[in-house]
């Protein structure tokens, strides 16, 4: 009796914690002033605190654009760094309003955990990353059989490296961290020979190594890792908000819309550009989804669009310097592509 | 007859209401009235939030493939293998680390305890020192000390530090050569149980001879004769089917053998300096415990300082010893998923990830908390059958 009555107390606070979230996330949202959230501890590129302590990356500045279409005021967004094992519950149990944290979108996280991701904001792939200085000769990930490999736990990354280990008859010796500046450690001390994770990670990985130009990213890629944030089920409106966010940023990059020209755009003759940014008259579009007409000036006005956000997170603009390929939009041979705003 | 209806009548004299014993059995069912509607209007809620944030629940899920690779297993495991017996291996090493944590502890715990009440200045201090410095400091940056501060800074595999008999230690661990029975080493451990139930047959005539006569019989020295010896004889006599499997340099690691790693080590280090230190001082305060008078009485006797202690002081003592001693063995079990900040697969951080590869969070926090009450309980039901054999024994 005893132990089923502390299991069931413990089994109370997940209940009440997603009771407390049962109301209209926009709404709370609203109540409170600000969005909650859920980043990663700290990937350079993705989410990271930077010298001043403000969050930086492509996931912290897509909060900012939810933000800015919500309040229109990119600044309302309060950040929780979360491990990779306990992002899932975060959302689940309503302590974070958007789970945007390099997290790959799989059909299981979109049935059984409860989640619906809104898109994808960076397709990635899982990459291999070694010491080459202490490992000459090493060239591809298929000779790599009896290493030791450091993996961060309850990710994507960790089921594909089991299977890629096991679909080429090679053995390995996972060394496994839950946080990921745990397993970066353990990877520079020379705990394992190897890092996995999504190749975009381990660029960002590398620089903050002692000795980042000792350190190569091996040319396989194992896996598709479509990255992208996520939010509860059961609140379409905000769900919708989140998602359209997203292809309004495709969208203003598209129309070459930017957060320098977006006021002169304003004015623009182009009926397109007129109805994206909100100018056309007795327009519905912005409320319609709940928030104001302006949205998307106000998202571009403070992150700029999606080309602008990706090349200062981590393309040219930025010391990871990773070409757009296959995120480049559709009009550029990439996959990026947003159903029309109208 | 009288006095008997004067009796009778007792109970009923006054209000119902001030009878003691109605009122201490009402207000007992009301208490497990409300505690069973507690309970069941939690479950409810849990179960109707779930429901409504489309979260799988149930227990099927431990059924399922894990998928993902776990770095150290006492028993067979691949990521083909399911989650519940992912739970299992992680479960099987929180009891390894414990068990062995546990005995370790114990036996520093006591020399240090013993050794704070010694007559020697030095052993005295050096004692004391060890005490406070690892009392007073947490037990997750004990892990990291020893992770960190020892471990980490070893050599790599390649410049491994050989040690006697093959071994060798590195920053991923300690390797030392793995025994490999061959054909008819049964013989070995079939001379291993005879030498260990001769051993203590012989140990009970001598305790019997002893309380008869008064002579005394070499125990000591024939047990250990009898235990090594006869497993020695067997190995010999079956053609010495024992080789040993070396560790050897490979392109990444060392390979072979039997490899310790060093979360493992770490761990292992930490929770058994940590809990020694407790449990010194619960030496100490057991010895301290045991009246002067009784140390007089045995010198007296005229039987010398380690007669007295082993056969006066800690018998007594123990008594006083064992159950703070359960606390601690308790506390070092549950400490053992502090595993999860250097990457031990233990319990904790392997439920931890079936909890998160599936999502189902209350069921996966339900089952460890079952898990490790039941550990606990068992620790704890061992050490009061312990107790009650070194209880004092009333006539």
């Amino acid at each position: 009796m005893k132990h089923i009555a502390i299991g069931i107390l413990g089994a109370a606070t997940l209940g009440v914690m997603a009771s407390a979230a049962s109301a209209s996330t926009l709404d709370d949202v609203k109540a409170k002033g600000f969005i909650q959230c859920g980043v990663s501890t700290g990937l350079a590129g993705f989410s990271a605190p930077d010298d001043k302590g403000d969050w930086q990356g492509i996931d912290a500045d897509f909060c900012r654009a939810v933000a800015a279409a919500v309040f229109g005021d990119g600044s309302k967004v309060k950040f929780t760094p979360l491990s990779a094992k306990e992002r899932f519950t975060a959302l689940q149990s309503g302590e974070i309003d958007i789970l945007s944290r390099n997290t790959t979108w799989t059909i299981n996280r979109d049935t059984a955990l409860g989640l619906n991701f809104i898109g994808v904001t960076y397709y990635d792939g899982q990459g291999f990353m070694i010491n080459a200085k202490k490992l000459p000769g090493v060239n591809s990930a298929l000779q790599l059989s009896g290493a030791a490999v450091c993996v961060q736990s309850g990710t994507t990354t960790e089921l594909n490296l089991a299977d890629y280990f096991k679909s080429n008859k090679m053995e390995y010796n996972p060394v496994v961290f839950e946080k990921l500046d745990e397993v970066n450690a353990a990877y520079d001390a020379g705990r394992c020979d190897v890092y996995t994770t999504d190749q975009s990670g381990l660029y960002g990985i590398r620089l903050t190594l002692a000795a980042p130009a000792d350190h190569v990213v091996l040319p396989e890629i194992i896996s598709k890792e479509p990255l992208g944030p996520a939010v509860r089920q059961g609140d379409d409106q905000w769900y919708h908000i989140v998602k359209w966010t997203y292809f309004a940023l495709l969208q203003a990059e598209e129309l070459g819309i930017t957060k320098a020209n977006v006021e002169e755009m304003k004015a623009s003759d182009n009926p397109e550009i007129k109805r994206v940014l909100g100018q056309e008259a007795e327009t519905k579009i912005g409320t319609d989804l709940g928030v104001s007409n302006d949205w998307v000036v106000n998202i571009v006005k403070t992150v700029g669009n999606y080309g602008e956000l990706f090349e200062r997170n981590v393309g040219s603009g930025s010391p990871l310097k990773i070409a757009r390929g296959i995120n480049a939009l559709w009009t550029k041979g990439g996959l990026q592509y947003a159903p029309p705003i109208r | 007859m009288a006095s008997q209806e004067i009796l009778r009548e007792e109970p009923s004299r006054g209000s119902f209401v001030n009878d003691p014993k109605v009122r201490s059995l009402f207000f007992q069912a009301v208490v497990v009235v409300l505690l069973v509607a507690g309970v069941w209007w939690i479950a409810q809620n849990v179960i109707a939030n779930l429901t409504r944030l489309h979260i799988a629940s149930g227990f099927g899920f431990l059924k399922g493939r894990a998928g993902f690779d776990i770095s150290e297993s006492a028993i067979a495991y691949s990521s083909d293998s399911t989650y519940g017996r992912a739970i299992l291996v992680g479960f099987i090493n929180t009891v390894i680390v414990a068990v062995v944590g546990i005995i370790t502890a114990t036996i520093i715990g006591f020399i240090v305890g013993i050794g704070r009440l010694s007559q020697n200045w030095l052993i005295r201090k050096i004692c004391t020192v060890y005490v406070e410095v690892f009392r007073n400091i947490p037990p997750l940056l004990v892990i990291f000390f020893w992770y960190s501060g020892v471990l980490a800074v070893l050599p790599p595999p390649r410049d491994s530090i050989n040690l006697p008999f093959g071994s060798f230690l590195n920053q991923r661990g300690f390797y030392f050569p793995s025994a490999v029975w061959g054909d008819g080493s049964w013989l070995i451990f079939v001379a291993l149980l005879v030498g260990i139930a001769m051993a203590w047959f012989v140990a009970r005539k001598a305790h019997q001879r002893q309380m008869a006569t008064g002579q005394q019989f070499p125990v000591f020295w024939t047990s250990a004769a009898l235990i090594v010896g006869l497993p020695l004889l067997a190995y010999a006599l079956s053609g010495f089917p024992l080789s040993f499997d070396y560790p050897k340099q490979s392109t990444f690691n060392l390979t072979g053998g039997f490899q310790v790693s060093p979360e493992f080590l770490s761990l292992y280090l930490a929770l058994s300096c940590y809990t020694a230190a407790f449990i010194a001082e619960i030496v100490r305060a057991g010895i301290r415990g045991v009246s002067k008078g009784q140390t007089e009485a045995a010198a007296a006797l005229g039987l010398r300082s380690g007669s007295i202690l082993r056969l006066v002081v800690v018998p007594q003592a123990m008594r006083i010893v064992i159950p703070p001693l359960t606390s601690q063995y308790l506390n070092l079990t549950k400490n053992s998923s502090l595993a999860i900040a250097i990457g031990y697969p233990d319990l904790t951080a392997t439920a931890g990830t079936v909890l998160n590869q599936t999502g189902q969070a209350v069921e996966g926090v339900l089952i460890m908390m079952a898990v490790y009450l039941i550990l606990s309980l068992v620790t704890s039901a061992v050490m009061n059958v312990v107790n009650a054999r070194m209880a004092l024994v009333e006539r």
